[in-house]
């Protein structure tokens, strides 16, 4: 039911999700700073592909910027990098690689996503993928993620969270924490208003002779 | 992250607008050529005969920058929008609040508490600083009627009842407003407001400063994603913008018509800066134009502690989080809606 082509989301979304529900729905439902977020991300996805150039290296055939979806998940996007590898039955294995600007992080973000790509493949090319890896810009560094049952379930699971979410289209109450801090949305989700003083005091107050 | 950047005003007749790369390039009608990069600039403003290149024009909608069009006289005529255009959920429930009177009455009661408030604190202003240059008794009466008017204000009241109030507040301060007009000028002399057309100097500056105000909390209402003609205290017309003028009604006092009481006061215009025409319509020259636009983007740089968020901001955001405060509300992160009390 997920997969409706009213209902799907693009894959950002998810990792938006996993990071803060309330990031995402204030990205995905209230259209706050669309615009920027995404001509931002695009250019910078742009002129990493752009200077990529696709071909064979060696036996693996890597292709880029490929537009990939899953009906089970409802998603749709664009995996970075997909490295078909040679496998021990002559068959290719797809081997999907993220590129990210920043570091490896203990939260399973950056993850979750490269998982959601590979589920994405498996429904496309009906193969199994056990393994992806993720390009960090500092250090330089490929991190090799298995997609093991526990990450998989995490997509699973916050992917039908996060689709609930969409389709109430409530914006979740924020929850003031670390996470606010480098979160580029503060501005427009101003998290602490909640534990402003109350409106109608405020009122009386400016009322006052 | 929002940033206050500025906004560009077009005033020399048969100016033409291109892209050229990032930039803007204003070429004067004489063919002299001015560049503006597009990131310092929040938006463009042309008035009158002012040429502007699809291009731009795109660019422009694309970047977020509000491009509007108004007559040289400050009408507003238009703007380009770009596709995307907000959020659909956030405006039906505007339209959903707008149409229960009850609703409508709380967003309406803040809105209008900001505007006694803020006019009687400008009065009181002219109070303490001039007591010795002003009627102190007629201005303290006026004090006097919008302190009742806050009192009413002090528990839920219908909205008729609001749009009473708002009309009595409204007609009790202008009617001492020829009081805060310190220059001895007769041509300054005010006898209440008139508009369409302005009949002397004062209403006429005033009306251009509302034009300029109406048009920066249009573009931040439209940033935050509302429909800027949907209004809680004023009713709908079409062509009218409910909203902005709602929300107008925090700021007209303390923002545009002190900044209209200080170019006066300080002879910062001038008598011949206005002609009045046969009809007895009062029309402002370009040089007085451009001073008032100058000041008006320089007074949106100075700092305020916002009084709800107690956040230092330039002033000229603070459209922009009023804006936002009240979608925040409409989405029901808030139970009310803070208006912008001034100090």
């Amino acid at each position: 039911m997920m997969g409706e082509e009213a209902e799907i989301l693009p894959l950002s979304a998810l990792q938006h999700f996993l990071y803060c529900p309330r990031q995402c729905a204030l990205i995905h439902i209230e259209k706050v700073w669309e615009e920027n977020r995404f001509t931002a991300e695009g250019r910078i996805l742009h002129t990493r592909v752009d200077s990529g150039d696709s071909g064979k290296r060696g036996q693996v055939s890597e292709d880029r910027a490929v537009p990939i979806r899953s009906q089970r998940l409802g998603l749709y996007g664009v995996a970075d990098v997909l490295e078909m590898r040679p496998g021990p039955d002559g068959k290719s294995i797809p081997f999907p690689v993220e590129y990210k600007r920043g570091s490896p992080k203990i939260e399973p973000w950056d993850r979750a996503q490269l998982c959601a790509q590979a589920i994405c493949m498996e429904e496309m090319l009906d193969v199994e993928i056990p393994e992806g890896a993720i390009f960090y810009g500092t250090p330089r560094r490929r991190e090799k993620v298995v997609f093991n049952q526990e990450l998989r379930e995490l997509v699973q699971i916050n992917c039908q969270q996060m689709h609930e979410l969409m389709k109430n289209g409530v914006t979740p109450q924020a929850e003031y924490g670390q996470r606010c801090r480098g979160c580029s949305l503060v501005r427009a989700c101003m998290p602490k208003l909640g534990k402003k003083q109350k409106v109608e005091t405020y009122l009386l107050k400016g009322l006052q002779e | 992250m929002k940033k206050l950047l500025n906004t560009l005003y077009i005033t020399s007749q048969g100016s033409y607008l291109s892209k050229d790369g990032e930039c803007v390039v204003v070429k004067s009608a004489e063919g002299q050529k001015k560049r503006f990069p597009v990131h310092v600039l929040d938006g463009v403003v042309c008035f009158g005969n002012v040429l502007c290149s699809p291009f731009l024009m795109g660019h422009c909608a694309e970047k977020g920058l509000s491009l509007s069009f108004l007559t040289e006289r400050g009408r507003y005529l238009a703007a380009v929008h770009g596709p995307q255009s907000g959020n659909v959920l956030l405006r039906r429930e505007q339209y959903r609040q707008a149409d229960d009177p009850d609703a409508a009455a709380r967003v309406a009661r803040g809105v209008v508490a900001g505007k006694v408030a803020n006019s009687r604190a400008v009065l009181r202003r002219c109070l303490r600083d001039y007591s010795d240059r002003v009627d102190v008794e007629r201005v303290q009466g006026a004090v006097g009627v919008l302190d009742g008017c806050a009192r009413r204000l002090r528990s839920p009241v219908s909205l008729d009842e609001i749009r009473g109030l708002e009309g009595l507040a409204a007609n009790t301060y202008f009617g001492v407003f020829d009081e805060l007009v310190l220059s001895k000028e007769q041509a300054f002399g005010f006898n209440g407001r008139v508009r369409r057309p302005p009949l002397d100097n004062v209403n006429c500056l005033l009306s251009f400063v509302y034009t300029l105000l109406a048009h920066d909390v249009r573009s931040a209402l439209e940033a935050v994603g509302l429909d800027p003609q949907v209004g809680f205290l004023h009713r709908d017309r079409p062509g009218r913008p409910g909203l902005a003028l709602d929300m107008m009604e925090e700021f007209r006092s303390f923002l545009a018509d002190r900044l209209v009481l200080s170019l006066i006061n300080r002879g910062e215009v001038e008598t011949k800066g206005f002609t009045k025409k046969e009809s007895g319509a009062v029309f402002m020259d370009d040089n007085t134009r451009k001073t008032v636009l100058t000041a008006w983007q320089k007074r949106k740089t100075d700092e305020v502690t916002h009084p709800f968020l107690s956040e230092k901001i330039p002033l000229g955001l603070a459209f922009h989080v009023q804006a936002r405060l009240l979608a925040r509300y409409l989405r029901k992160d808030l139970e009310g809606y803070p208006p912008f009390f001034w100090k």
